[in-house]
């Protein structure tokens, strides 16, 4: 990371401290935020938050490694992840997953080369009588059936048009 | 592929008028407030079901010192698989959810709640954010709530980030603090050593709003209501193989047998009570009832039909165990990865009679020996499936591809 983006990162992280308060307490709504705006949460990132907090950069790896929704390699721009569990499971969400990795071409827990989507599984989404169920980011399908996973993706693709924001790992 | 509305029953909390329920309390003493919900028989709708007056009791009695507060957590990690009526009550009935988390503050003297609101959720944070914003604006929250001098009472949301096991009230709190989530020995309880040291009542989202229910209507007519050791309506997460899939109400002590048929899945050969950590119950037991003195639950409901493969089942549960266990205890970190190897060795039909033995005794020691709730029920499903479906489990024919049917 050059020193111009170190520096912005680090002011970054000093306004979101003070925003939640520099206590323990504050450290996962700050991870949390940080992990919106960047897609992962950096080892420098993850320093300045330790030494603004006044804790070792080894407990906040460990917050952030014990968080499904929080990463600490780069993630695509859009995280996608698939409900595993039995009410989507009985509901079909086998074929949804192939046709997942088919029209992106990368298989679960992989990242496209393009940095633009990330495939994952996740547990329970709360929309069991709806499944299978996903989410993209913050959005939730529901009731997806294999012929509609193009459009999911085409529908994140058009965010990407020619001014785009790439995603700024942190 | 939008959500579509989950109710499929009239809810009881329709009839209860954002704002009664508090306006009752406030004319009540602290200990009149704590004897009505006591006298309602509530007891947490989470899962657990703890008697929610005794709770509050517990955390009424606990003292502060100056400058410290007690505080009011809404647990709204609703992960529990199959699970889903919270979701129901935080997008169409949060006034009801605040107001029993006001209420509640009200009973034990506390000044600062928090709504932890699971990751998945998020999508509902800017909606539960304005139902506060107008609560305060009416004097519902904030500095002298309802103008009564002293009490003052405000709410906060802070979310969750994926992970099944902070849904346990100990690790709730572990993560409100910036940690892992990862559950604490018990005692000390949260009522008295909870977020922060301080006293905290942890209660799930169906409690509070039930609370606040009883409030506006009344601890006999509550108790009115269901069988004679569960009171009151309970909110019903259904889904699986049955017609009409969704969020129901009814009371509690109703028959396995009673609720299929309210919602088309009569035909059902097996039903999983109470999600992942819950039993599976075969057609022999559709007599039982779900009530706290029989079949306990949270309000999750799976239902299988007639074609399903309870060995996938129960492999399905085990890798979500797996996947969320904290891992910090060994009865439950190696437990739960050798009970799904031994699933996948009965999948492929080489598991002999004296080793699926084992697993059972294995599965004993991880009810007994795990620190908190999720290993000690995580071998749960696994163990009623064995017992229940005895002629699914031996002998099979390998599956070819791993995790294909
Ligand atoms: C692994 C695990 C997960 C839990 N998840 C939840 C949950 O998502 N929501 C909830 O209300 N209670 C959950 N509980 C129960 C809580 O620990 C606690 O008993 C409950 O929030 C108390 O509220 P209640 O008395 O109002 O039910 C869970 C318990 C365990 C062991
Ligand atoms: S039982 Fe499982 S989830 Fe609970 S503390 Fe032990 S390892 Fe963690
Ligand atoms: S099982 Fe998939 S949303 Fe609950």
């Amino acid at each position: 990371m050059i020193v111009g983006q170190q520096q912005k990162m680090q002011d970054e992280i000093r306004e979101l401290i003070g925003q939640h308060g520099r206590t323990r307490a504050a450290l996962l709504p700050v991870l949390q935020e940080l992990q919106r705006r960047h897609a992962s949460i950096s080892d420098f990132a993850m320093q300045v938050v330790a030494d603004e907090l006044g804790i070792h950069p080894a407990e906040v790896y460990g917050v952030v490694t014990f968080y499904a929704f929080l990463h600490h390699v780069p993630m695509g721009r859009f995280q996608i992840r698939l409900c595993q569990t039995i009410s989507c499971d009985l509901a079909g969400k086998a074929r949804v997953a192939r046709q997942l990795e088919n029209e992106l071409g990368i298989a679960f827990g992989e990242t496209t080369p393009d940095g633009r989507f990330s495939l994952e599984w996740a547990s329970c989404l709360g929309m069991c009588d709806q499944g299978p169920a996903l989410l993209v980011n913050d959005h939730v399908y529901t009731r997806v059936t294999p012929d509609q996973v193009h459009q999911i993706i085409e529908d994140c693709r058009k965010v990407f048009g020619a001014h785009a924001a790439q995603p700024t790992h942190a | 592929m939008q959500p579509i509305n989950s109710k499929k029953t009239p809810l009881t909390f329709d009839s209860i008028e954002p704002g009664a329920g508090l306006a009752v309390a406030m004319k009540k003493s602290r200990a009149d407030i704590i004897g009505e919900v006591a006298a309602s028989n509530l007891r947490g709708r989470g899962g657990a079901g703890f008697p929610t007056g005794t709770k509050w009791n517990l955390a009424a009695a606990a003292r502060v010192k100056d400058g410290e507060f007690k505080y009011v957590v809404c647990n709204a990690d609703e992960g529990e698989p199959g699970t889903f009526k919270d979701r129901v009550l935080l997008l169409d009935y949060a006034d009801l959810v605040f107001e029993g988390m006001t209420i509640a503050a009200r009973a034990i003297g506390a000044a600062r709640g928090i709504l932890y609101l699971r990751g998945e959720y998020v999508y509902m944070r800017a909606h539960l954010d304005a139902v506060l914003d107008r609560r305060r604006k009416a004097g519902q929250l904030g500095r002298g709530v309802l103008g009564v001098a002293g009490f003052d009472f405000d709410i906060e949301i802070r979310m969750g980030a994926g992970a099944y096991v902070c849904g346990e009230e100990t690790a709730l709190i572990e993560s409100l603090e910036g940690h892992r989530g990862e559950p604490r020995n018990r005692p000390p309880f949260p009522v008295d050593t909870g977020f922060l040291k301080q006293p905290t009542v942890v209660n799930n989202v169906e409690t509070l709003a039930s609370v606040t229910a009883i409030m506006a209507r009344g601890a006999a007519w509550f108790k009115g209501i269901g069988s004679e050791r569960s009171a009151g309506f309970k909110l019903f997460s259904v889904s699986g193989d049955c017609d009409q899939p969704g969020v129901y109400e009814f009371p509690l002590g109703i028959t396995v047998k009673e609720l299929l048929a309210k919602v088309g899945g009569s035909n059902a050969k097996a039903v999983q009570v109470g999600g992942a950590s819950g039993i599976c119950l075969p057609v022999a037991d559709f007599g039982r009832r779900i009530a706290f003195e029989d079949v306990a639950t949270g309000g999750s409901i799976i239902v299988f039909g007639p074609g399903r493969d309870m060995l996938h089942v129960a492999k399905n549960f085990m890798e979500f165990f797996v996947e969320e266990s904290c891992g910090q205890c060994t009865p439950c970190r190696v437990g739960n990865v050798k009970l799904l190897e031994g699933i996948e060795k009965l999948e492929q039909g080489t598991c002999t009679n004296a080793y699926l033995k084992d697993l059972l005794s294995l599965c004993e020691t991880m009810q007994l020996a795990s620190k908190c709730g999720l290993g000690q029920s995580s071998p749960n499903a696994f163990v009623s499936i064995v017992n229940n479906f005895q002629d699914e489990i031996l002998g099979r024919t390998p599956v070819l591809i791993r995790g294909e049917r």
